[in-house]
């Protein structure tokens, strides 16, 4: 599995062969306070990178989820849907989003590395 | 214009609340545990809660008093007993609410509790409607908490004794740490509490003990969960300028003995309305599956036809899914009415539900 990248939307993505999975940060999650709902892309739809591909609401708002790349949806993780308190419990694990079957794999260049991705997080939220 | 700070603002940043701004204050929105936290420990524990935003409005007289307040306010005032608090409305001519309030009849005078974002406008307001032959004070120098939840009564009580003794909607002046706290027994949570009126200055130390003794501060967020549960109506969403007590499903707060000869501002629109009925009506809202609805989701039937509008949504943590509330025509007000709600674009089913969405345990005839 490769290494995480990260957003400036404050995605995690990791790739495996050519399918990468894709969830939302710790930091996202601390900033979006207890997490009730989420809506995920529906399997076998196209999405576009920066695209909106799902959507995440917590008590008090309502917040889109982008993708950090384009590709094919082939799998969501309906048990985040059925209990979204998960994504708060362990956001950068169990608790990812979706997986797509990447069309252009140069499109993971541009996005960031942990040490690149915390210090974007912690200047974005001061 | 600078942000105001309650006199518990250094406590809530010891006690690493996040901020946000409401009604021109610097308030706390959650503190580290989280507004479902939060929301749960108050309708299991006990909750404290600072809303020395809101103003408090002491206003002295003589008995002509009471007849200058029916002249405003759609209540029996003359029958109300002293230390007992009403639920009302400061209305204009066509009975479009300026603010909701409570109104407790104290020694000599009254004392009025209103929203933080209307208070000055309904001190100029009431100034004018009462001319200057009273005396108002729209009382700075006290702050305001509310304990709510079950264990408040005997935490509250255990620092000023004999407040288990007050039934709903009353009050009284108690003695404590020698100074005068007036404390009802009240609250806008749904479950059984106190709000307690104490000087700026004592503030502070009267919450750390409330804190020793075992209640937990908690932030708007959760208040406005609970709230929203109990099927109580916020200013600025459910009520404004626009809506009227009848609209808003609230004509219990109007006195039956005021609706036969008015006399109240408004009282004309209230009566026609009270007789033909509304067109549109407050009601509780659940959608079905998990999806929350917020504040100006539109509401349409199965023709397509838009019916009404969402003013408040969100997750309820005690009913466990999502809960609103909102305005539909008058056809659609009746429980179990299908509805639909359009949210990013397309439309999910709904019901038209009773209020409240959480049962209310509230105290009644300790005595």
């Amino acid at each position: 599995m490769s290494e995480v990248k990260f957003s400036k939307e404050h995605e995690w993505i990791t790739l495996e062969g050519d399918v990468a999975t894709i969830g939302i940060t710790k930091h996202a999650t601390e900033m979006l306070g207890d997490i009730v709902f989420a809506e995920l892309p529906e399997k076998g739809s196209n999405v576009e990178k920066d695209g909106t591909a799902g959507v995440v609401e917590s008590t008090k708002a309502a917040s889109d989820v982008y993708t950090p790349v384009s590709g094919e949806v082939v799998d969501t993780n309906q048990a985040i849907v059925d209990d979204p308190s998960k994504i708060n419990e362990d956001p950068e694990g169990s608790a990812w989003f979706f997986k797509l079957k990447m069309k252009d794999q140069s499109e993971m260049d541009s996005l960031m590395n942990k040490e690149e991705y915390d210090k974007f997080a912690k200047e974005s939220a001061s | 214009m600078e942000i105001k700070k309650t006199s518990l603002n250094k406590l809530h940043q010891s006690n690493n609340a996040k901020f946000v701004e409401f009604a021109g204050y610097e308030m706390p929105i959650q503190y580290s545990k989280g507004i479902i936290e939060e929301h749960k420990f108050t309708r299991s524990h006990s909750g404290i809660f600072d809303v020395s935003h809101m103003g408090q409005l002491f206003i002295y007289g003589d008995e002509t008093l009471t007849d200058e307040l029916e002249k405003i306010f759609p209540l029996d005032l003359k029958n109300l007993k002293q230390n007992c608090s009403k639920y009302s409305f400061l209305m204009n001519e066509d009975a479009g609410i300026y603010d909701d309030l409570i109104i407790t009849k104290i020694e000599e005078g009254y004392l009025i509790i209103l929203n933080a974002a209307c208070k000055d406008k309904d001190f100029e307001i009431l100034s004018n409607l009462l001319g200057s032959k009273f005396k108002m004070n729209l009382d700075n120098n006290r702050s305001l908490i509310a304990i709510q939840g079950p264990k408040s009564v005997e935490i509250l009580n255990s620092i000023i004794s004999g407040v288990d003794q007050l039934n709903f909607m009353t009050g009284n002046w108690f003695d404590s740490d020698n100074q005068k706290l007036f404390v009802t027994r009240s609250g806008y949570t749904g479950e059984d509490g106190f709000e307690i009126s104490i000087s700026n200055d004592k503030a502070e130390k009267f919450v750390e003990n409330l804190i020793e003794k075992g209640a937990q501060l908690i932030g708007l967020g959760a208040r406005d969960t609970l709230r929203l549960e109990a099927g109580l109506c916020l200013y600025g969403h459910e009520l404004d300028i626009n809506k009227t007590p009848v609209e808003a499903n609230l004509r219990w707060a109007i006195s039956k003995s005021r609706l036969s000869n008015g006399g109240f501002i408004g009282s004309k629109k209230i009566m026609n309305q009270m007789q033909d009925g509304a067109s549109q009506i407050r009601v509780g809202i659940k959608p079905e599956g998990r999806l929350i609805a917020r504040e100006k989701t539109k509401i349409f039937d199965d023709t397509d036809t838009q019916i009404g509008e969402i003013t408040s949504g969100t997750f309820g943590p005690s009913v466990n899914g999502p809960i609103a509330m909102g305005y539909v025509n008058k056809e659609f007000s009746k429980v179990d009415t299908k509805i639909l709600l359009e949210v990013r674009g397309k439309k999910h089913p709904a019901n038209v539900c009773a209020l409240p969405f959480y049962k209310k345990n509230y105290v009644k005839g300790v005595y």
